[in-house]
């Protein structure tokens, strides 16, 4: 995999549902090799902000992909780990079918070619799983097992910036841990930008390099220090946590 | 045609195989099953049986609206109502209004109630009912050839299209993530559907032409470990079925479509009962 030196600038952007505001003006920089976890209440607005950066809802505003020498990237790719990814568990769709549907115009009704299926193992491999998931159907994976299924189909192809949607709430502790160092190890090596929607803040400090406090529009952006310790924090949160005063 | 006859005569020397609507008949079960285990794979998945009902059903006010311009082929009415008729139902769906069985079930109850009303109107209706329960024995040979055309196109369709569709399909968001265009994909399908069964509703009847539809599909999913697997089997199952079905209902005299609905209905209790069993 290549590195990514990607961007991406998000400016004035607004969401409305009907006569609802749901997110208004947000301006938001998220740069190659950042961590950035967006927090906030329920109801902020952060899984809306996702979905308008996937495209799947309409908004005002500018959301702009650059490379590493400032030209827009016109069509970037997303790598997404959605939150408890909603799905029929009873779906007869397998760990390969999902993988190999991702990266091969093959259609996976008549069966998996033999370099798409070693390329869906590599990629496994890449997220510390193995082969044997290959055969599985995702609704018999447990919820560690779908998260890597899921962190391997938002990497392939290369991702201009990779969206993790609480990607550990189905996750045990170590889990979640195994998780993010993958994660964070993979920043390190291709420098791709990550916005990571969290709802635990010892993750939050753990692992992010910048946050952003939302609640419908940015209420604090900055260093995890920073926001950590802000009075919008205490406001919205009600607390300071041990890491702001680091 | 003929030499297409001479080799149903070749492989299938029996007695039911004499008469050429028999002959047709089994044609057009070999092309329309397994189009409808194909295409059933997704209306399942998807959890769109209710709405492949509904539009089973809007069919007879697609009739109506033809007799009233006056056409004498109603596919085409049939047709162009029944696109618009899905196109309004997903639209409506999209906003989000009410629960989707809630949504399908008021477009169904009207379809269904709008074209009784129109074709009753002269009293009339009774010409029409042969499309409830249709009628397989009447396939003409032309129509043959349109449903291979049909085939043929969803074949290809499904190739083209299926691993987007199978990807919209287990989380749209996901799909949307690798640049899938969720809505095209999910409004290219609902077409796709309203065009089969549209087509098919002559000869398999409005009342139970959802019934061939889904119930292949469902039974393949009871036994299926991958996509592969599913669609082998819902295909498999169809075209056994359907032949069973019109062989049997030959020598019992019974209707075609519904006789092949019982025996996909029976296999599809066969499969439940195997998946339980392997869950033990």
């Amino acid at each position: 995999m290549e590195t990514c030196k990607c961007s991406i600038r998000i400016r004035d952007l607004s969401v409305k549902k009907g006569n609802d505001e749901i997110l208004s003006h947000v301006d938001m920089d998220v740069h190659h090799g950042q961590i950035m976890a967006l927090i906030g209440r329920n109801g902020a607005g952060k899984s809306t902000l996702l979905k308008a950066l996937l495209g799947q809802i309409p908004y005002q505003g500018e959301i702009a992909f650059s490379d590493s020498k400032g030209d827009p990237v016109a069509k970037p790719c997303i790598g997404y780990v959605p939150q408890n990814l909603v799905f029929d568990r009873t779906t007869p769709v397998t760990a390969a079918d999902m993988l190999c549907a991702n990266h091969s115009r093959f259609p996976v009704w008549l069966g998996h070619r033999k370099e798409k299926l070693d390329r869906a193992a590599a990629l496994l491999k890449k997220v510390g799983a193995g082969p044997d998931l290959l055969k599985k159907r995702l609704g018999s994976l447990s919820g560690g097992e779908l998260q890597r299924v899921l962190l391997a189909f938002a990497l392939e192809p290369r991702p201009d910036l990779l969206l993790l949607d609480e990607p550990v709430s189905a996750v045990d502790r170590r889990g979640i841990e195994a998780f993010y160092d993958l994660v964070t190890s993979m920043r390190q090596e291709y420098h791709m930008p990550v916005i990571l929607v969290s709802h635990d803040l010892s993750h939050v400090e753990k692992y992010a390099t910048c946050v952003t406090l939302l609640d419908r529009t940015v209420l604090k952006s900055g260093s995890v220090k920073e926001v950590m310790s802000s009075p919008e924090m205490k406001e919205v949160f009600g607390l300071t946590l041990a890491g702001g005063d680091k | 045609m003929n030499a297409v006859y001479n080799v149903i005569d070749f492989l299938l020397p029996f007695e039911w195989t004499e008469f050429q609507f028999m002959k047709n008949a089994l044609l057009a079960v070999l092309l329309i099953t397994p189009l409808f285990g194909l295409v059933g794979t997704m209306i399942v998945n998807n959890k769109m049986s209710f709405f492949s009902d509904a539009l089973g059903h809007s069919a007879l006010t697609g009739i109506a609206i033809g007799v009233l311009l006056g056409i004498d082929n109603y596919l085409a009415s049939m047709m162009g109502f029944a696109l618009i008729f899905a196109l309004c139902i997903s639209a409506v769906l999209d906003s989000g209004t009410s629960s989707a069985d809630t949504i399908i079930g008021v477009f169904s109850a009207t379809g269904l109630a709008l074209g009784i009303v129109l074709l009753s109107m002269n009293g009339g209706f009774s010409r029409y009912s042969g499309y409830l329960i249709g009628d397989i024995l009447t396939v003409q040979p032309e129509e043959i050839g349109l449903l291979l055309g049909i085939l043929i196109a969803v074949v290809v369709l499904w190739i083209l299209f299926f691993n987007p569709l199978m990807l919209t399909s287990i989380n749209a968001d996901l799909a949307a993530s690798k640049g899938v265009h969720v809505r095209l994909i999910e409004k290219m399908f609902v077409l796709l559907v309203a065009v089969i069964v549209t087509i098919s509703i002559k000869w398999v009847g409005i009342l139970i032409i959802n019934s061939l539809l889904v119930l292949p599909a469902a039974a393949a999913r009871n036994i299926s470990r991958s996509m592969r697997s599913y669609h082998g089997g819902a295909v498999a199952i169809s075209m056994l079925s359907g032949i069973s079905g019109l062989i049997l209902s030959y020598y019992w005299g019974t209707a075609a479509g519904g006789t092949i609905v019982l025996i996909a209905a029976a296999i599809f209790f066969l499969t439940y009962l195997l998946n339980r069993l392997r869950a033990r």
